[in-house]
């Protein structure tokens, strides 16, 4: 048992991470789209170093899932067949893209081509990202097979499960330009994702308000859980209350407390999307529900899970903290 | 299609796919780092010219791998979530580790790639010699989690549960040694050939600069060890297979009938009845002296082995005709290699050694599909070696052959762009160093 516990934390732990530094990736790209490319090379410069160790966050949370949370991940892989396989190709469009036009030998017509997929794969990946965040809580997989639609279909194919994607496509743009405004060229550079930032800020509050209509509309039971779950509700306003403050701090061009107070912000989100439904992993249709003790592996698993986790860990934290002290740090440590 | 023959088949095209890209990940960063290390021993700003370049065949590589590599952790689930379900908690250990090593990779790649001129030259160099040792280190952790597959330890299956689990067990299965070994050199030797192939078919084309020159040096010299390693390493996973998965050896080898004195046979089909070979050449006691070390041991054939758990013997047969063919022609090539420069000749210079070198491009990379098809269909019909058959593991999602020619069309294509890539990096290096 604390062992399955102390693996859930080291998954929330990777979940976290990769949503502030990979989905933050991705939503560079979304940034891109809009401000074109005014940004593109700054965009690049600052994803290029990172961007494949970020992503490396996702291979280890589904690791840690088949290993250590094998119904889950059994589960999730078929009901979510398809939205899976969407985001699977985004994630390939994604990164293929982005790579292929910092490497190209020669700059031509061809970085059209690469940009437009980079952004436009970026968007999608991002977007069902959340679609699947969202499906694994709706309460719409089905616990035995019935017919395609129902099946395979019905249970992301919801305005809800949208709403979520459009939030986290949002907010995964909103995290990247607050992190893109120390990697600005110049002061015109500057503005214009400061600008961009306040406006993303400003529409995460509104998509966030779309989630609740679209939960009342296909009567769900998010908006009603919502307000009864204390901690969750505190999560969120705590959220909430962040951003008068965020504001305040774009205004004033403080990029290091935008960073803490932005992914601060994202913590809190998380932690109350998933506070909501502990100690429950998948919500079934017909109300069942699979937490994480009926889930985890075998003891004996767990363990050595976690051992291996941890050593794994004790390499790879001193060598991300090389890798963004070189990268990252750089006006403290120019070299 | 059916969605079995659709599901294999995507399995089979993601895994092979990603099997090149993995290998330039394992090899190429140790040739890149060679050649870092030559121009910081020498200062000859060719060297970091050659090494720069095979650092964008790196990143390429490693993106590619990286993000096909993601697909296959997801594609598990998606294609075979029944085996997943009960095989992720005992052989999901080496998969966790791998993302260690995967991630040191990761970090390492980004801090060389990135890092050129922010960092002093031998902590770069060292970045480039952790991208290569934790490429290795990842690749062998995968082929021990199929090992697993092909030799499952570390559970007890009673009455259809498995109980008792040990991930350490099942990470050293019996397997796992013998297949990572062979499959560590197999990297290195399809990454040297097709690389010094690739430096060859360039120089013949007449850029008969000093650049490619360097680079078929470097890289004839990681293809011609590991090469030469390939049949013995080899000889070791055979005997390893003898062992564990008699019906496997016997179609590799088409050993129909189980004797004394089994004799090896060479090229031949099965006949119609799947009885008996016909068109072999055999060679007297020949399997049995390689299976087991002894002339006289007894092997067994395919009649010992019910139809109903005999592999495709056609494919699994030709499959390995085909790796040990091509194994031993590399095995010459690397003799040859050895003895060139043994007698200090200027090889070169010499066409016909640079046209061997050239038309040898692909043959390791055949090979190392060839030996994975030995491996994966050999296993058949099983996906956990005598528990689990692989009918039974299958998504119950229908439709599984537009999900093939999705992944189809998608890896096509970036094969194609890939390609593209590099003639536009060939073509960028001859401009510099032509004018």
């Amino acid at each position: 048992m604390p062992y399955t516990l102390l693996v859930i934390a080291i998954l929330g732990i990777s979940l976290v991470l990769y949503a502030l530094f990979g989905v933050a990736d991705f939503g560079a790209g979304i940034v891109e789209l809009f401000i074109g490319k005014k940004g593109q090379k700054t965009i690049s410069q600052a994803i290029g170093p990172v961007w494949e160790a970020n992503h490396i966050w996702l291979i280890l949370i589904v690791v840690i899932l088949f290993n250590g949370f094998p119904k889950v991940y059994a589960v999730f892989s078929t009901a979510l067949h398809i939205p899976i396989l969407i985001f699977l190709i985004g994630i390939i469009a994604r990164g293929t893209a982005f790579v292929f036009r910092h490497y190209d030998a020669y700059t031509d017509k061809s970085q059209i081509y690469y940009s437009i997929i980079f952004r436009y794969s970026s968007v999608l990946a991002v977007m069902f990202l959340g679609v699947l965040l969202a499906s694994i809580f709706s309460g719409t997989i089905q616990y035995e097979i019935t017919d395609f639609y129902t099946y395979f279909l019905a249970p992301w194919l919801t305005l809800f499960s949208l709403s979520i994607g459009i939030f986290v496509c949002i907010l995964s743009a909103y995290l990247a330009a607050i992190l893109l405004l120390s990697e600005a060229k110049d002061k015109e550079e500057y503005e214009i994702i400061n600008t961009f930032s306040k406006r993303l800020l400003v529409a995460s509050i509104f998509s966030g308000g779309l989630i609740f209509l679209a939960s009342y509309v296909e009567d769900f039971s998010f908006h009603k859980d919502f307000f009864s779950h204390i901690p969750s509700l505190i999560a969120f306003l705590l959220a909430t209350v962040l951003v008068p403050f965020i504001f305040i701090y774009i205004h004033r061009r403080n990029n290091w407390v935008l960073r803490i107070l932005s992914g601060l912000q994202i913590i809190l989100i998380l932690a109350g999307w998933f506070l909501l439904h502990w100690p429950n992993l998948i919500t079934f249709a017909d109300g069942s529900t699979l937490n994480i003790y009926e889930a985890a592996a075998p003891p004996e698993t767990m363990k050595v899970l976690f051992w291996a986790l941890l050593i794994g860990s004790c390499l790879i934290f001193p060598s991300l903290y090389y890798l963004f002290k070189v990268f990252k740090f750089k006006e403290a440590n120019e070299i | 299609m059916e969605d079995i023959l659709a599901a294999r088949l995507q399995m089979a095209l993601s895994l092979g796919w990603h099997i090149i890209f993995a290998c330039f990940g394992m090899a190429l960063p140790l040739f890149m780092a060679f050649a870092e290390w030559k121009w910081l021993k020498t200062n000859e700003p060719l060297y970091k010219d050659l090494a720069k370049s095979w650092a964008k065949g790196v990143a390429i590589f490693f993106a590619v791998g990286a993000v096909s590599g993601t697909f296959l952790s997801f594609e598990l689930g998606l294609l075979w979530p029944e085996f997943m379900l009960h095989a992720g908690p005992i052989f999901g250990m080496p998969f966790s580790l791998e993302g260690t090593a995967f991630f040191i990779e990761a970090i390492a790649l980004g801090i060389f790639l990135y890092g050129w001129d922010r960092l002093p030259r031998w902590t770069h160099w060292w970045s480039g010699i952790f991208v290569g040792i934790s490429g290795v280190i990842s690749g062998i952790f995968v082929v021990a989690a199929n090992g697993w597959m092909n030799s499952p330890s570390g559970f007890d299956y009673v009455n259809g549960e498995f109980i008792n689990i040990d991930p350490i067990a099942a990470l050293f299965n019996d397997a796992w040694f013998t297949q990572a070994l062979h499959m560590t050199f197999a990297a290195f030797a399809s990454t040297g050939f097709a690389v010094a192939g690739l430096h060859a078919i360039l120089l013949i084309r007449g850029n008969k600069i000093q650049f490619h020159k360097e680079a078929l040096k470097i890289s004839l010299i990681f293809a011609s060890i590991a090469a030469f390693a390939m049949p013995i390493t080899g000889d070791v996973a055979a005997k390893s297979v003898a062992k564990r998965q008699p019906a496997k050896l016997a179609a590799m080898d088409l050993n129909f009938k189980t004797e004394k004195n089994a004799p090896l046979t060479i090229g031949g089909i099965p006949n119609k009845e799947n009885t008996a070979v016909e068109y072999a050449i055999q060679i007297p006691s020949g399997l049995s002296f390689l299976a087991h070390g002894d002339p006289d041991a007894e092997v067994i054939g395919l009649d010992q082995i019910p139809e109903d758990r005999q592999p495709p013997i056609l494919i699994t047969h030709l499959a390995f005709q085909i790796m040990v063919g091509l194994g031993f022609l590399m095995m010459g090539i690397s003799i040859l290699y050895f003895y060139l420069r043994w007698k200090r000749k200027n090889y070169i210079d010499k066409k016909w050694w640079l046209w061997l070198i050239a038309l040898a491009t692909p043959i390791g990379f055949i090979a190392l599909e060839a030996g994975w098809t030995v491996t994966e269909v050999g296993r058949q019909p099983w996906i956990i070696y005598e528990v689990m058959r692989t009918e039974d593991a299958i998504t119950p999602m229908p439709g599984i052959q537009y999900s093939l020619l999705l992944v189809l069309i998608i890896y096509s294509f970036l094969t194609g762009v890939v390609i593209w890539l590099m003639s536009r990096q060939i073509k960028h290096i001859h401009q510099k160093y032509n004018s």
